[in-house]
Protein backbone atom coordinates (compact mmCIF):
# COMPACT_ATOMS: atom_id res chain seq x y z
CA UNK A 1 0.00 0.00 0.00
CA UNK A 2 3.06 2.30 0.10
CA UNK A 3 3.68 4.61 -3.10
CA UNK A 4 5.50 3.45 -5.44
CA UNK A 5 7.25 5.60 -8.18
CA UNK A 6 7.82 4.89 -12.03
CA UNK A 7 11.05 2.88 -11.23
CA UNK A 8 9.15 -0.11 -9.50
CA UNK A 9 10.24 -3.35 -9.93
CA UNK A 10 5.99 -4.17 -10.32
CA UNK A 11 6.21 -3.10 -13.93
CA UNK A 12 4.62 -6.15 -15.37
CA UNK A 13 1.83 -5.65 -12.73
CA UNK A 14 0.73 -1.99 -13.32
CA UNK A 15 0.66 -3.00 -17.04
CA UNK A 16 -1.50 -6.05 -16.70
CA UNK A 17 -3.59 -4.53 -14.16
CA UNK A 18 -4.49 -1.20 -16.08
CA UNK A 19 -5.69 -3.65 -19.11
CA UNK A 20 -7.19 -5.80 -16.30
CA UNK A 21 -9.10 -2.87 -14.28
CA UNK A 22 -11.64 -1.60 -16.78
CA UNK A 23 -12.54 -5.07 -17.48
CA UNK A 24 -13.16 -5.92 -13.90
CA UNK A 25 -14.99 -2.39 -13.64
CA UNK A 26 -17.16 -3.68 -16.69
CA UNK A 27 -17.78 -7.05 -15.51
CA UNK A 28 -19.51 -5.65 -11.91
CA UNK A 29 -21.92 -4.20 -14.22
CA UNK A 30 -22.54 -6.72 -16.33
CA UNK A 31 -22.91 -9.10 -13.02
CA UNK A 32 -25.38 -5.84 -11.62
CA UNK A 33 -27.72 -6.10 -14.82
CA UNK A 34 -27.69 -9.56 -15.50
CA UNK A 35 -28.29 -10.56 -11.87
CA UNK A 36 -31.84 -10.82 -12.85
CA UNK A 37 -31.48 -13.21 -15.38
CA UNK A 38 -28.51 -15.22 -13.72
CA UNK A 39 -26.05 -15.51 -11.03
CA UNK A 40 -25.39 -11.89 -9.05
CA UNK A 41 -26.98 -9.02 -8.85
CA UNK A 42 -25.86 -5.90 -6.19
CA UNK A 43 -24.36 -7.01 -3.52
CA UNK A 44 -21.95 -9.57 -5.61
CA UNK A 45 -21.60 -6.68 -8.19
CA UNK A 46 -20.95 -3.44 -5.36
CA UNK A 47 -18.20 -6.03 -4.34
CA UNK A 48 -16.29 -6.41 -7.43
CA UNK A 49 -16.50 -2.86 -8.08
CA UNK A 50 -14.72 -2.39 -5.16
CA UNK A 51 -11.92 -4.61 -5.29
CA UNK A 52 -11.03 -2.91 -9.22
CA UNK A 53 -10.48 0.29 -6.92
CA UNK A 54 -9.16 -1.53 -4.31
CA UNK A 55 -6.54 -3.26 -7.00
CA UNK A 56 -5.46 0.07 -8.03
CA UNK A 57 -4.96 0.85 -5.01
CA UNK A 58 -2.76 -1.86 -4.47
CA UNK A 59 -0.69 -1.43 -7.56
CA UNK A 60 -0.19 2.41 -7.65
CA UNK A 61 -0.75 3.04 -4.34
CA UNK A 62 -3.61 4.58 -1.91
CA UNK A 63 -2.56 7.99 -2.81
CA UNK A 64 -3.18 7.91 -6.32
CA UNK A 65 -6.12 5.65 -5.79
CA UNK A 66 -7.58 8.22 -3.37
CA UNK A 67 -7.06 11.18 -6.19
CA UNK A 68 -9.13 8.81 -8.91
CA UNK A 69 -11.80 7.82 -6.43
CA UNK A 70 -11.86 10.77 -3.40
CA UNK A 71 -12.65 9.62 -0.50
CA UNK A 72 -15.72 12.23 -0.25
CA UNK A 73 -16.97 10.28 -2.71
CA UNK A 74 -17.06 7.47 -0.93
CA UNK A 75 -18.98 8.51 1.34
CA UNK A 76 -21.61 9.69 -0.62
CA UNK A 77 -21.53 7.19 -2.89
CA UNK A 78 -22.45 5.03 0.26
CA UNK A 79 -25.27 7.26 1.82
CA UNK A 80 -26.32 7.43 -1.97
CA UNK A 81 -27.14 3.57 -2.20
CA UNK A 82 -29.51 3.88 0.89
CA UNK A 83 -31.24 6.84 -0.07
CA UNK A 84 -31.97 5.09 -3.89
CA UNK A 85 -33.55 1.93 -1.72
CA UNK A 86 -35.39 3.55 0.66
CA UNK A 87 -36.51 6.42 -2.05
CA UNK A 88 -37.42 3.55 -3.92
CA UNK A 89 -40.00 2.22 -0.96
CA UNK A 90 -40.91 6.45 -0.83
CA UNK A 91 -41.88 6.49 -4.25
CA UNK A 92 -44.15 3.15 -3.89
CA UNK A 93 -45.84 4.71 -1.47
CA UNK A 94 -46.37 7.86 -3.49
CA UNK A 95 -47.49 5.60 -5.96
CA UNK A 96 -50.44 4.61 -3.91
CA UNK A 97 -48.84 1.43 -2.68
CA UNK A 98 -47.33 -0.65 0.38
CA UNK A 99 -43.69 0.14 1.36
CA UNK A 100 -41.46 -1.69 -1.70
CA UNK A 101 -44.32 -3.00 -3.08
CA UNK A 102 -43.42 -2.66 -6.62
CA UNK A 103 -45.90 -3.34 -8.55
CA UNK A 104 -47.15 -0.11 -8.11
CA UNK A 105 -44.78 1.35 -10.85
CA UNK A 106 -46.63 -0.22 -13.76
CA UNK A 107 -49.75 -1.64 -12.44
CA UNK A 108 -51.30 -2.38 -15.67
CA UNK A 109 -48.53 -4.32 -17.12
CA UNK A 110 -49.04 -8.19 -17.98
CA UNK A 111 -45.27 -9.17 -17.64
CA UNK A 112 -44.87 -7.43 -14.19
CA UNK A 113 -42.72 -4.70 -15.68
CA UNK A 114 -43.26 -2.66 -12.28
CA UNK A 115 -41.25 -5.60 -10.73
CA UNK A 116 -38.44 -5.49 -12.82
CA UNK A 117 -38.25 -1.63 -12.74
CA UNK A 118 -38.60 -2.23 -8.64
CA UNK A 119 -36.01 -4.79 -8.46
CA UNK A 120 -33.64 -2.78 -10.63
CA UNK A 121 -33.85 0.21 -8.50
CA UNK A 122 -33.10 -1.63 -5.23
CA UNK A 123 -30.51 -3.62 -6.67
CA UNK A 124 -28.66 -0.33 -7.94
CA UNK A 125 -29.30 1.28 -3.76
CA UNK A 126 -27.23 -2.25 -3.14
CA UNK A 127 -25.00 -1.68 -5.28
CA UNK A 128 -24.06 2.17 -4.19
CA UNK A 129 -24.30 0.97 -0.70
CA UNK A 130 -21.96 -1.83 -1.00
CA UNK A 131 -19.54 -0.34 -3.12
CA UNK A 132 -19.00 2.94 -1.21
CA UNK A 133 -19.06 0.79 2.23
CA UNK A 134 -16.18 -1.72 1.20
CA UNK A 135 -13.80 1.15 -0.76
CA UNK A 136 -14.23 3.28 2.91
CA UNK A 137 -12.95 0.37 5.13
CA UNK A 138 -10.45 -0.42 2.49
CA UNK A 139 -9.45 3.48 2.79
CA UNK A 140 -9.35 3.48 6.71
CA UNK A 141 -7.60 0.53 6.68
CA UNK A 142 -4.70 1.29 4.25
CA UNK A 143 -4.69 5.14 5.67
CA UNK A 144 -3.90 4.27 9.12
CA UNK A 145 -0.05 4.32 9.81
CA UNK A 146 1.72 1.29 10.45
CA UNK A 147 3.96 1.15 13.91
CA UNK A 148 5.98 -2.10 12.15
CA UNK A 149 8.23 -1.41 9.64
CA UNK A 150 8.15 -3.61 6.02
CA UNK A 151 11.98 -4.80 7.02
CA UNK A 152 10.15 -6.35 10.49
CA UNK A 153 8.62 -9.20 8.29
CA UNK B 1 -23.26 -46.53 6.77
CA UNK B 2 -26.10 -45.53 4.86
CA UNK B 3 -26.77 -42.97 7.97
CA UNK B 4 -23.78 -41.40 7.54
CA UNK B 5 -24.15 -40.95 3.61
CA UNK B 6 -27.60 -39.33 3.80
CA UNK B 7 -26.16 -37.15 6.86
CA UNK B 8 -22.36 -36.61 5.75
CA UNK B 9 -22.47 -32.83 4.95
CA UNK B 10 -23.97 -32.54 9.06
CA UNK B 11 -21.24 -34.36 9.87
CA UNK B 12 -18.28 -32.86 8.61
CA UNK B 13 -20.29 -29.16 9.50
CA UNK B 14 -20.23 -30.17 12.86
CA UNK B 15 -16.92 -30.67 12.99
CA UNK B 16 -15.78 -27.64 11.27
CA UNK B 17 -17.88 -25.12 13.21
CA UNK B 18 -16.34 -26.86 16.31
CA UNK B 19 -12.98 -26.12 15.01
CA UNK B 20 -14.04 -22.69 14.27
CA UNK B 21 -15.26 -22.26 17.96
CA UNK B 22 -11.98 -23.82 19.35
CA UNK B 23 -10.18 -20.74 17.84
CA UNK B 24 -12.35 -18.22 19.15
CA UNK B 25 -12.10 -19.81 22.49
CA UNK B 26 -8.57 -20.85 22.80
CA UNK B 27 -6.52 -18.76 21.50
CA UNK B 28 -5.18 -15.03 22.53
CA UNK B 29 -4.79 -13.57 19.60
CA UNK B 30 -7.35 -11.44 18.37
CA UNK B 31 -7.15 -11.48 14.57
CA UNK B 32 -6.31 -15.35 15.08
CA UNK B 33 -9.88 -15.11 17.02
CA UNK B 34 -11.57 -13.15 14.13
CA UNK B 35 -10.52 -15.78 11.55
CA UNK B 36 -12.25 -18.72 13.79
CA UNK B 37 -14.90 -16.73 13.77
CA UNK B 38 -15.39 -16.34 10.24
CA UNK B 39 -14.69 -20.07 10.20
CA UNK B 40 -17.10 -20.95 12.37
CA UNK B 41 -19.45 -18.61 10.28
CA UNK B 42 -18.48 -20.19 6.67
CA UNK B 43 -19.67 -23.36 8.09
CA UNK B 44 -23.03 -22.18 9.61
CA UNK B 45 -23.40 -21.04 5.91
CA UNK B 46 -22.77 -24.74 4.34
CA UNK B 47 -25.13 -26.31 7.28
CA UNK B 48 -28.06 -23.53 5.70
CA UNK B 49 -26.80 -24.34 2.12
CA UNK B 50 -26.69 -27.96 2.24
CA UNK B 51 -30.06 -28.11 3.92
CA UNK B 52 -31.19 -26.58 0.59
CA UNK B 53 -29.53 -28.82 -1.85
CA UNK B 54 -32.16 -31.14 -3.83
CA UNK B 55 -30.94 -34.23 -5.36
CA UNK B 56 -31.28 -34.07 -9.04
CA UNK B 57 -32.35 -30.70 -8.92
CA UNK B 58 -30.96 -27.65 -10.73
CA UNK B 59 -30.08 -23.64 -9.09
CA UNK B 60 -33.02 -21.94 -8.64
CA UNK B 61 -32.46 -20.03 -12.02
CA UNK B 62 -35.77 -20.85 -14.12
CA UNK B 63 -35.89 -22.32 -17.23
CA UNK B 64 -36.91 -20.39 -20.13
CA UNK B 65 -39.85 -22.43 -21.40
CA UNK B 66 -41.22 -22.68 -17.73
CA UNK B 67 -41.38 -18.87 -17.35
CA UNK B 68 -42.44 -17.45 -20.08
CA UNK B 69 -44.63 -20.33 -21.98
CA UNK B 70 -43.30 -22.81 -24.83
CA UNK B 71 -44.35 -20.73 -27.31
CA UNK B 72 -42.07 -17.53 -26.05
CA UNK B 73 -38.98 -16.94 -27.97
CA UNK B 74 -37.91 -19.94 -30.33
CA UNK B 75 -35.89 -18.39 -32.20
CA UNK B 76 -33.01 -17.09 -29.86
CA UNK B 77 -34.16 -15.60 -26.34
CA UNK B 78 -31.04 -14.09 -24.16
CA UNK B 79 -30.45 -17.22 -22.80
CA UNK B 80 -30.54 -19.74 -25.23
CA UNK B 81 -27.17 -20.15 -25.60
CA UNK B 82 -25.78 -20.67 -21.59
CA UNK B 83 -28.25 -23.34 -21.43
CA UNK B 84 -26.54 -26.53 -21.75
CA UNK B 85 -29.51 -28.46 -21.39
CA UNK B 86 -31.24 -29.50 -24.68
CA UNK B 87 -34.99 -27.65 -25.17
CA UNK B 88 -36.62 -30.86 -25.38
CA UNK B 89 -36.10 -31.70 -21.48
CA UNK B 90 -37.93 -29.19 -20.33
CA UNK B 91 -41.08 -30.37 -22.37
CA UNK B 92 -40.96 -34.16 -21.11
CA UNK B 93 -40.82 -33.40 -17.05
CA UNK B 94 -41.49 -30.81 -14.72
CA UNK B 95 -37.77 -29.38 -13.53
CA UNK B 96 -36.43 -29.30 -10.03
CA UNK B 97 -35.51 -26.94 -8.63
CA UNK B 98 -33.09 -26.14 -4.96
CA UNK B 99 -34.65 -24.37 -2.53
CA UNK B 100 -33.94 -20.63 -3.09
CA UNK B 101 -34.75 -19.20 0.85
CA UNK B 102 -31.64 -20.52 2.14
CA UNK B 103 -29.68 -18.61 -0.30
CA UNK B 104 -31.27 -15.70 -0.02
CA UNK B 105 -30.56 -15.86 3.60
CA UNK B 106 -27.06 -16.87 3.51
CA UNK B 107 -26.31 -14.41 0.33
CA UNK B 108 -27.59 -11.55 3.02
CA UNK B 109 -25.79 -13.21 5.57
CA UNK B 110 -22.17 -13.14 3.73
CA UNK B 111 -22.30 -9.37 3.59
CA UNK B 112 -23.23 -8.94 7.21
CA UNK B 113 -20.59 -11.00 8.26
CA UNK B 114 -17.65 -9.04 5.92
CA UNK B 115 -19.39 -5.51 7.77
CA UNK B 116 -19.16 -6.99 11.18
CA UNK B 117 -15.56 -8.43 10.47
CA UNK B 118 -14.44 -5.38 9.60
CA UNK B 119 -16.19 -3.57 12.56
CA UNK B 120 -14.07 -6.31 14.64
CA UNK B 121 -10.83 -5.60 12.58
CA UNK B 122 -11.19 -1.94 13.19
CA UNK B 123 -11.37 -2.48 17.05
CA UNK B 124 -8.26 -4.55 16.72
CA UNK B 125 -6.65 -1.94 15.10
CA UNK B 126 -7.48 0.47 17.67
CA UNK B 127 -6.69 -1.95 20.55
CA UNK B 128 -3.36 -2.33 19.20
CA UNK B 129 -2.87 1.72 19.04
CA UNK B 130 -3.79 2.18 22.77
CA UNK B 131 -2.53 -1.35 24.25
CA UNK B 132 0.67 -2.12 21.78
CA UNK B 133 -0.12 -5.61 22.10
CA UNK B 134 -3.36 -7.49 20.94
CA UNK B 135 -2.94 -10.65 23.06
CA UNK B 136 -5.49 -10.65 25.14
CA UNK B 137 -3.86 -12.09 28.39
CA UNK B 138 -1.67 -9.15 27.98
CA UNK B 139 -4.19 -6.59 28.07
CA UNK B 140 -6.06 -8.33 31.04
CA UNK B 141 -2.71 -7.73 32.71
CA UNK B 142 -2.27 -4.20 31.86
CA UNK B 143 -5.66 -3.29 32.83
CA UNK B 144 -5.03 -5.33 36.03
CA UNK B 145 -1.79 -3.27 36.52
CA UNK B 146 -3.85 0.09 36.21
CA UNK B 147 -6.59 -0.91 38.07
CA UNK B 148 -4.05 -1.35 41.07
CA UNK B 149 -2.33 1.43 40.61
CA UNK B 150 -5.64 3.79 40.80
CA UNK B 151 -6.49 2.30 44.06
CA UNK B 152 -2.43 3.47 45.36
CA UNK B 153 -3.26 7.04 43.97
CA UNK C 1 -31.35 -40.47 -1.65
CA UNK C 2 -29.67 -41.17 -4.83
CA UNK C 3 -27.23 -43.71 -3.46
CA UNK C 4 -23.25 -42.94 -4.16
CA UNK C 5 -22.22 -40.80 -6.94
CA UNK C 6 -19.35 -39.37 -8.32
CA UNK C 7 -21.27 -35.85 -7.01
CA UNK C 8 -20.46 -37.75 -4.03
CA UNK C 9 -17.45 -38.09 -4.34
CA UNK C 10 -16.60 -34.79 -5.25
CA UNK C 11 -18.55 -33.07 -2.05
CA UNK C 12 -16.45 -35.43 0.12
CA UNK C 13 -13.37 -34.43 -1.39
CA UNK C 14 -14.30 -30.57 -0.64
CA UNK C 15 -15.15 -31.40 2.82
CA UNK C 16 -12.07 -33.35 3.43
CA UNK C 17 -10.24 -30.27 2.22
CA UNK C 18 -12.18 -27.73 4.21
CA UNK C 19 -11.06 -29.85 6.93
CA UNK C 20 -7.69 -29.85 6.65
CA UNK C 21 -7.53 -26.09 6.49
CA UNK C 22 -9.51 -25.61 9.13
CA UNK C 23 -7.24 -27.75 11.87
CA UNK C 24 -4.42 -25.69 9.56
CA UNK C 25 -5.79 -22.82 11.06
CA UNK C 26 -5.99 -24.31 14.33
CA UNK C 27 -2.42 -25.48 14.39
CA UNK C 28 -0.55 -22.33 12.95
CA UNK C 29 0.56 -19.30 14.71
CA UNK C 30 1.86 -16.79 11.86
CA UNK C 31 -0.96 -14.83 11.42
CA UNK C 32 0.09 -14.03 7.33
CA UNK C 33 -0.67 -18.12 6.90
CA UNK C 34 -3.68 -18.26 9.23
CA UNK C 35 -5.14 -15.30 6.94
CA UNK C 36 -4.51 -16.93 3.97
CA UNK C 37 -5.79 -19.78 4.90
CA UNK C 38 -9.19 -18.36 5.77
CA UNK C 39 -9.20 -17.17 2.08
CA UNK C 40 -8.55 -20.33 0.98
CA UNK C 41 -11.67 -21.57 3.31
CA UNK C 42 -13.94 -19.30 1.31
CA UNK C 43 -12.46 -20.42 -1.12
CA UNK C 44 -13.40 -23.93 -1.05
CA UNK C 45 -17.22 -23.64 0.71
CA UNK C 46 -17.84 -21.16 -2.58
CA UNK C 47 -16.74 -24.58 -4.76
CA UNK C 48 -18.64 -26.54 -2.45
CA UNK C 49 -21.86 -23.88 -3.14
CA UNK C 50 -21.56 -24.30 -6.49
CA UNK C 51 -22.04 -28.07 -6.34
CA UNK C 52 -24.56 -27.69 -3.97
CA UNK C 53 -26.11 -25.12 -6.76
CA UNK C 54 -26.20 -21.96 -4.65
CA UNK C 55 -24.62 -20.73 -7.34
CA UNK C 56 -25.21 -17.00 -6.35
CA UNK C 57 -24.42 -17.51 -2.86
CA UNK C 58 -20.95 -19.40 -4.00
CA UNK C 59 -20.45 -15.74 -5.96
CA UNK C 60 -20.75 -13.95 -2.97
CA UNK C 61 -18.53 -15.87 -0.91
CA UNK C 62 -16.01 -16.10 -3.46
CA UNK C 63 -16.07 -12.44 -4.08
CA UNK C 64 -16.53 -11.18 -0.46
CA UNK C 65 -15.13 -14.39 1.43
CA UNK C 66 -11.51 -14.95 -0.36
CA UNK C 67 -11.67 -11.46 -1.65
CA UNK C 68 -12.73 -8.55 0.49
CA UNK C 69 -12.29 -9.93 3.66
CA UNK C 70 -8.39 -11.60 3.32
CA UNK C 71 -7.64 -7.72 1.68
CA UNK C 72 -9.52 -6.45 4.77
CA UNK C 73 -7.63 -8.84 7.46
CA UNK C 74 -4.07 -8.43 5.60
CA UNK C 75 -4.23 -4.67 5.67
CA UNK C 76 -5.35 -5.14 9.41
CA UNK C 77 -2.52 -7.80 10.33
CA UNK C 78 -0.04 -4.79 8.83
CA UNK C 79 -1.39 -2.77 11.24
CA UNK C 80 -0.94 -4.82 13.89
CA UNK C 81 1.36 -8.01 14.58
CA UNK C 82 2.59 -11.03 12.65
CA UNK C 83 2.65 -13.97 14.91
CA UNK C 84 0.18 -15.55 17.61
CA UNK C 85 2.18 -15.83 20.96
CA UNK C 86 1.86 -19.62 21.77
CA UNK C 87 -1.19 -20.93 23.92
CA UNK C 88 -0.09 -23.18 27.17
CA UNK C 89 -1.65 -26.41 26.77
CA UNK C 90 -3.57 -26.18 29.93
CA UNK C 91 -5.14 -22.92 28.61
CA UNK C 92 -6.80 -25.10 25.69
CA UNK C 93 -8.02 -27.88 27.55
CA UNK C 94 -11.10 -26.06 28.92
CA UNK C 95 -12.18 -24.73 25.27
CA UNK C 96 -11.61 -28.52 23.98
CA UNK C 97 -13.54 -29.56 26.75
CA UNK C 98 -16.59 -27.28 25.82
CA UNK C 99 -16.36 -27.83 22.30
CA UNK C 100 -16.15 -31.34 22.96
CA UNK C 101 -19.33 -31.05 24.95
CA UNK C 102 -21.41 -28.57 22.57
CA UNK C 103 -19.97 -30.97 19.66
CA UNK C 104 -21.79 -34.48 20.67
CA UNK C 105 -24.79 -31.99 21.62
CA UNK C 106 -25.18 -31.49 18.46
CA UNK C 107 -24.22 -35.17 16.63
CA UNK C 108 -26.98 -36.44 19.05
CA UNK C 109 -29.19 -34.15 17.22
CA UNK C 110 -27.95 -34.94 13.64
CA UNK C 111 -30.21 -38.32 13.77
CA UNK C 112 -33.50 -36.17 13.42
CA UNK C 113 -31.77 -33.80 10.58
CA UNK C 114 -33.24 -34.61 6.94
CA UNK C 115 -30.93 -36.49 4.55
CA UNK C 116 -29.03 -34.49 2.26
CA UNK C 117 -30.46 -33.99 -0.88
CA UNK C 118 -34.03 -35.02 0.32
CA UNK C 119 -36.40 -33.02 -1.62
CA UNK C 120 -39.25 -33.40 0.96
CA UNK C 121 -37.55 -32.32 3.78
CA UNK C 122 -39.59 -29.38 5.99
CA UNK C 123 -37.41 -27.12 4.89
CA UNK C 124 -37.59 -27.79 1.15
CA UNK C 125 -41.61 -28.06 1.10
CA UNK C 126 -43.30 -25.11 2.31
CA UNK C 127 -41.78 -21.54 1.90
CA UNK C 128 -39.33 -22.46 -0.65
CA UNK C 129 -41.20 -24.45 -3.41
CA UNK C 130 -44.11 -21.43 -3.18
CA UNK C 131 -41.42 -18.95 -3.68
CA UNK C 132 -40.31 -20.69 -7.19
CA UNK C 133 -44.05 -21.30 -7.73
CA UNK C 134 -44.76 -17.26 -7.67
CA UNK C 135 -42.17 -16.42 -9.01
CA UNK C 136 -43.25 -17.78 -12.26
CA UNK C 137 -46.50 -16.01 -12.26
CA UNK C 138 -46.05 -12.56 -9.93
CA UNK C 139 -42.22 -11.61 -11.12
CA UNK C 140 -41.72 -13.22 -14.32
CA UNK C 141 -37.90 -13.30 -13.86
CA UNK C 142 -35.16 -16.20 -14.07
CA UNK C 143 -33.44 -15.96 -11.65
CA UNK C 144 -35.30 -16.29 -8.12
CA UNK C 145 -33.04 -15.27 -5.58
CA UNK C 146 -33.15 -12.21 -7.32
CA UNK C 147 -36.42 -11.91 -6.97
CA UNK C 148 -36.89 -13.33 -3.50
CA UNK C 149 -33.97 -10.79 -2.21
CA UNK C 150 -34.98 -7.70 -3.53
CA UNK C 151 -38.90 -8.19 -4.04
CA UNK C 152 -40.47 -10.90 -1.64
CA UNK C 153 -37.97 -9.94 1.11
CA UNK C 154 -37.10 -6.57 0.22
CA UNK C 155 -37.52 -5.19 3.82
CA UNK C 156 -34.87 -8.01 4.87
CA UNK C 157 -32.83 -6.54 2.12
CA UNK C 158 -33.23 -2.90 3.31
CA UNK C 159 -32.27 -3.47 6.85
CA UNK C 160 -29.05 -5.28 5.26
CA UNK C 161 -27.99 -2.35 3.47
CA UNK C 162 -28.54 -0.58 6.19
CA UNK C 163 -26.49 -2.68 8.34
CA UNK C 164 -23.66 -2.44 5.54
CA UNK C 165 -23.80 1.46 5.47
CA UNK C 166 -23.44 1.39 9.52
CA UNK C 167 -20.68 -0.53 9.14
CA UNK C 168 -18.90 1.49 7.02
CA UNK C 169 -19.80 4.71 9.24
CA UNK C 170 -18.37 2.34 12.37
CA UNK C 171 -15.37 2.12 10.63
CA UNK C 172 -15.33 6.16 9.55
CA UNK C 173 -15.60 7.02 13.19
CA UNK C 174 -12.98 4.21 14.68
CA UNK C 175 -10.58 4.67 12.01
CA UNK C 176 -11.42 7.91 9.46
CA UNK C 177 -11.23 7.83 6.09
CA UNK C 178 -7.83 9.30 5.92
CA UNK C 179 -6.54 7.43 8.78
CA UNK C 180 -6.57 10.38 11.22
CA UNK C 181 -9.44 9.51 13.61
CA UNK C 182 -9.47 8.88 17.17
CA UNK C 183 -5.85 9.76 17.78
CA UNK C 184 -6.24 10.63 21.51
CA UNK C 185 -5.05 7.24 23.78
CA UNK C 186 -6.73 6.36 26.64
CA UNK C 187 -5.24 7.67 29.61
CA UNK C 188 -6.22 6.56 33.22
CA UNK C 189 -4.26 8.02 35.73
CA UNK C 190 -2.85 9.83 33.61
CA UNK C 191 -0.61 7.51 32.12
CA UNK C 192 -0.82 6.04 28.65
CA UNK C 193 -2.00 2.34 28.74
CA UNK C 194 0.13 0.79 26.52
CA UNK C 195 3.58 2.32 28.18
CA UNK C 196 5.37 0.87 30.81
CA UNK C 197 5.10 1.96 34.13
CA UNK C 198 6.61 5.88 34.73
CA UNK C 199 6.82 6.42 30.73
CA UNK C 200 4.46 9.33 30.80
CA UNK C 201 3.90 10.66 27.24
Amino acid sequence: MSNQNSQSPHIILRVVSKILIPLIALFALYVHFHGDYGPGGGFQAGVIFASAIILYALIFGLEEAKRAVPPSWVRICMSLGVLVYGGTGVATWILGGEFLNFTSFAPDSTHAAGQHWGILAVELGVLFAVTGAMVAIFYAFGSREPDLKDEDW
Amino acid sequence: MAAFFEHFNFVVVIVLMMTGLFVVFATQNMIKKLVGLSVFQTSVFLLYISLSKVSGAQPPIIAKKDLYGASYGTGGGYDSASSSVPDSTYQAAEVLYSNPLPHVLILTAIVVGVATLAIGLALVVRVREVYGTIEDDEINKIDYNINLEGVAK
Amino acid sequence: MGGITPTLFLDMGLLAMLVVVAMAVVRLRSLFAIVMLQGVYSLLSAAWFVSLDAVDVAFTEAAVGAGISTVLMLGAMLLTEREAKPVPLQKQLGPLFVVCIVGLAMFYAVGDMPAFGDALSPANSYVGADYIAATKNEIILPNVVTAVLASYRSFDTFGEVVVVYMAGLGILLLLGLNGNAGKWRAKPNGQNVGDKKGEQS
